[in-house]
């Protein structure tokens, strides 16, 4: 490999290995939590809430992107998971009264089940079909939150009201400090497991099924299982972004899982970047941030501006914007 | 030295800086402006209420071209949540941590105001007027941050049964509702006025907004005996509900209908108009289109203002008129502070409103709160279907007191 670069010229070599541009991955760490914690101390509560609204949008889109990116089944009612595990965490709370962080753990593992439910009739849905099918789901979710059997437990229309967690052990942090720390540190583990899991056997078998089934089957995959469990997974993910939405927001009714959340889960996950693991950050950040820059461009038509600003990102960054980072280094050294 | 580290932290100091606000003695106000917030659904499934929020900023803009209030500009910050509730929290939460308005007011929808409702009330900040026609926003023991504004469905179901009973002491009443919020407020109220005799007197049924049909619950309804009506139904059902009860040859002594559906083109044509006359229902804001308020002082005040400030504006939506209301109202509250914005003066004179009369409000209709009565407007008159429009008739009726 070395060989055939050598031929190339200076300006096409690696500049990762030239001299003084060799970044330690140690420092990358250092520097991205230094990141994370900075709004700690700098922020305001209310921005504080924004960046964990963010925080937990990537996760969401996070559990989209490994179906959906790296797996290449499409879902279109992502929502519907996230729904399930606001409410599994807010029923927790309200009616059970169990500790919040037990909700997290609890949310996760019925979004798994729900995931593995739908995954595997799904299986027989390829492409659009699949699309269509997770789309129906997140319509169904706000009607059927609504059904009165359930009415005890989902508060039908009313919703349920939950609290926020205190700092523990008299930690000087307010409610929304903690909140973000402790959404920053789940969604940092998460981000990890992920990108361990991609970087894994299974997950070149996630990647090999999308690219080409036939080949993955015949070189001895087990397509069934993988999609399956991949669903699974992913609806896991979202579930635990929904949970942590529940205590975040401290509200759940059908109206705040309508279907068009499904869809800005969707788009985050494009505006990030499809099968990236590090895209779903700038997807979380831009489904939170953008619409409120839409609306105070003009409050008579912020759907356009939204619209427009989606298509120029689309335009300028049609890998997304981890694609961006990807090209990046290569953009640099044309110059 | 200049190296990254001291580039963060100098940039972080930037970013805190503007959080670093002078001490004020009153949120919200300067010797210059007081600041409003406000929450609308200008996107999303709700966007035709928009007219609303957009009315109320050409409002407050023409409030301050005429000299403010008091010596100050009013800064109307009216934001988008789409209708859904965890975006309500979010601008909720920029509206009073980061804008740091001094109040809140008509913000719209029940599900987003439930969101906040709490949290307004935690940081005791005035919750004034919303926009949702629920019952429960006239609880000042828990939320005395927290009044509403139009005649709740509670106060109209009170109407309703008020009526019934003068017309005939011992008529039988089947009700028919949506099982939400909505429906449930009009069993509330029915129950308010009837007190033990409810479960003597009446008879319901409900139907769920996912059922294709309410054509059982009809037929069941008149079945069991009952020889009046109210249908507590969202548009589609109500025009179900109308035709379906005259095709089973059934004619109630009266047949109430809610507020919510009287759209004569989305409600009474489809049914056919032919099918629902003699249809009662109640009604508090003068309706754009009736030609009878055509010479109202009250309407064409509203008429020369909407030419004046929104010329293009569709004249004949009903936005606009209780937009219209509703901000004059608050002027009413503005005025009565005399100059002292502070979140609990403000609160103490929107509970003190002495028999407000508003422009759009039929005449006679007046805006009156106390520290117990969190009910704005608890009169309405009532209207009988002519297969044509709506004819209004009678007196006012007022609300039961419970």
């Amino acid at each position: 490999m070395a060989s055939q670069f050598s031929e190339a010229p200076p300006s096409l070599r690696s500049g990762v290995v030239r001299p003084g541009f060799r970044v330690d991955p140690r420092l990358l760490w250092a520097i991205g939590i230094a990141l994370l914690l900075l709004p700690l101390f700098t922020a305001e509560s209310y921005r504080l809430f924004q960046l964990t609204l963010a925080a937990i949008y990537a996760i969401a889109i996070l559990g989209l992107n490994l179906v959906t990116g790296y797996n290449g089944q499409i879902s279109l009612g992502h929502g519907a998971f996230y729904a399930v595990g606001a409410y599994v965490a807010a029923i927790m709370l309200d009616k059970l009264s169990l500790p919040w962080w037990s909700t997290l753990p609890a949310a996760a593992v019925i979004c798994g089940i729900v995931g593995w439910g739908i995954g595997r009739p799904a299986l027989r849905l390829g492409g659009l079909y699949l699309a269509l099918t997770t789309f129906s789901l997140a319509v169904a979710v706000p009607q059927i939150l609504k059904y009165k059997g359930i009415e005890d437990w989902t508060g039908g229309v009313q919703g349920v009201l939950v609290t926020k967690p205190d700092a523990p052990f008299g930690l000087p942090l307010d409610v929304d400090q903690f909140l973000y720390l402790v959404t920053v540190g789940i969604a940092l583990g998460v981000f990890v497991l992920a990108r361990n899991l991609m970087a894994s056997r299974i997950g070149r078998a996630m990647m090999a099924i999308r690219d080409h089934a036939l080949a993955a089957e015949a070189m001895g995959m087990d397509i069934a299982n993988l999609k399956t469990a991949t669903f699974a997974v992913s609806a896991m993910i979202t579930g635990l972004a929904g949970a942590l939405s529940a205590i975040a927001v401290e509200f759940v009714s059908p109206d705040s899982f309508q279907a068009t959340l499904s869809i800005t889960l969707f788009v985050g996950m494009v505006v990030g970047g499809v099968a990236s693991i590090i895209g779903p950050i700038f997807g979380g950040l831009f489904v939170v941030f953008v619409p409120n820059l839409a609306e105070e461009i003009s409050k008579s038509a912020p759907g356009v501006i939204y619209g427009c600003i989606l298509i120029a990102f689309l335009f300028v960054l049609p890998g997304g914007v981890a694609g961006l980072l990807r090209r990046l280094p290569a953009l640099l050294r044309r110059r | 030295m200049l190296n990254r580290r001291s580039l963060l932290a100098s940039g972080a100091a930037l970013l805190a800086a503007p959080s670093i606000v002078k001490a004020q003695t009153v949120v919200g106000v300067t010797s210059e402006e007081i600041k409003i917030g406000s929450i609308m659904p200008y996107s999303g499934p709700a966007s035709a209420y928009g007219a609303i929020g957009r009315l109320q900023q050409a409002f407050f803009k023409g409030v301050n071209e005429a000299g403010g209030i008091s010596g100050r500009r009013i800064n109307f910050l009216s934001l988008d949540d789409g209708y859904q509730p965890p975006k309500t929290v979010e601008q909720t939460r920029r509206l009073v941590e980061q804008d740091r308005v001094a109040f809140l007011f008509n913000t719209l929808g029940t599900p987003g105001n439930t969101a906040i409702q709490r949290y307004v009330n935690q940081r005791k900040v005035p919750h004034l007027f919303l926009a949702t026609g629920a019952d429960k926003w006239a609880d000042p023991q828990n939320f005395p941050w927290t009044i509403g504004y139009q005649p709740s469905y509670r106060t109209e179901a009170q109407i309703f049964t008020k009526y019934m009973l003068e017309n005939d002491r011992n008529a039988k009443l089947g009700i028919l509702y949506q099982n939400d919020d909505f429906g449930k407020d009009y069993i509330a109220g029915v129950r308010d006025v009837l007190g033990a005799r409810f479960d003597a007197v009446v008879k319901t049924v409900s139907y769920e907004v996912t059922d294709a049909t309410i054509d059982s619950q009809v037929v069941q309804l008149h079945g069991s005996g009952v020889d009046c009506l109210l249908t507590a139904a969202t548009p589609k059902f109500a025009a179900q509900t109308i035709r379906k009860v005259h095709d089973i040859g059934w004619r109630p002594k009266m047949h109430f209908l809610t507020d919510v559906s009287i759209s004569v083109g989305s409600v009474m044509n489809p049914a056919g108009p032919e099918k629902g006359v003699g249809i009662l229902t109640a009604a508090y804001l003068k309706e754009p289109t009736d030609p009878t308020w055509q010479a109202d002082p009250g309407m064409q005040e509203w008429r020369a203002w909407m030419v004046k400030h929104m010329p293009d504006a569709d004249q004949t939506d009903g936005n606009f008129v209780y937009s219209y209301g509703v901000s004059k109202c608050l002027m009413q509250v503005l005025t009565q502070c005399n100059g002292d914005f502070s979140r609990e003066n403000v609160m103490k004179q929107a509970t003190s409103l002495n028999n407000v009369a508003i422009p759009t409000l039929i005449n006679g209709i007046t805006v009156g709160t106390s520290a117990s009565n969190f009910h704005p407007i608890r009169k309405m008159q009532l209207a009988k279907w002519d297969g044509k429009t709506w004819e209004r008739f009678g007196g006012l009726i007022e609300g039961a007191n419970v």
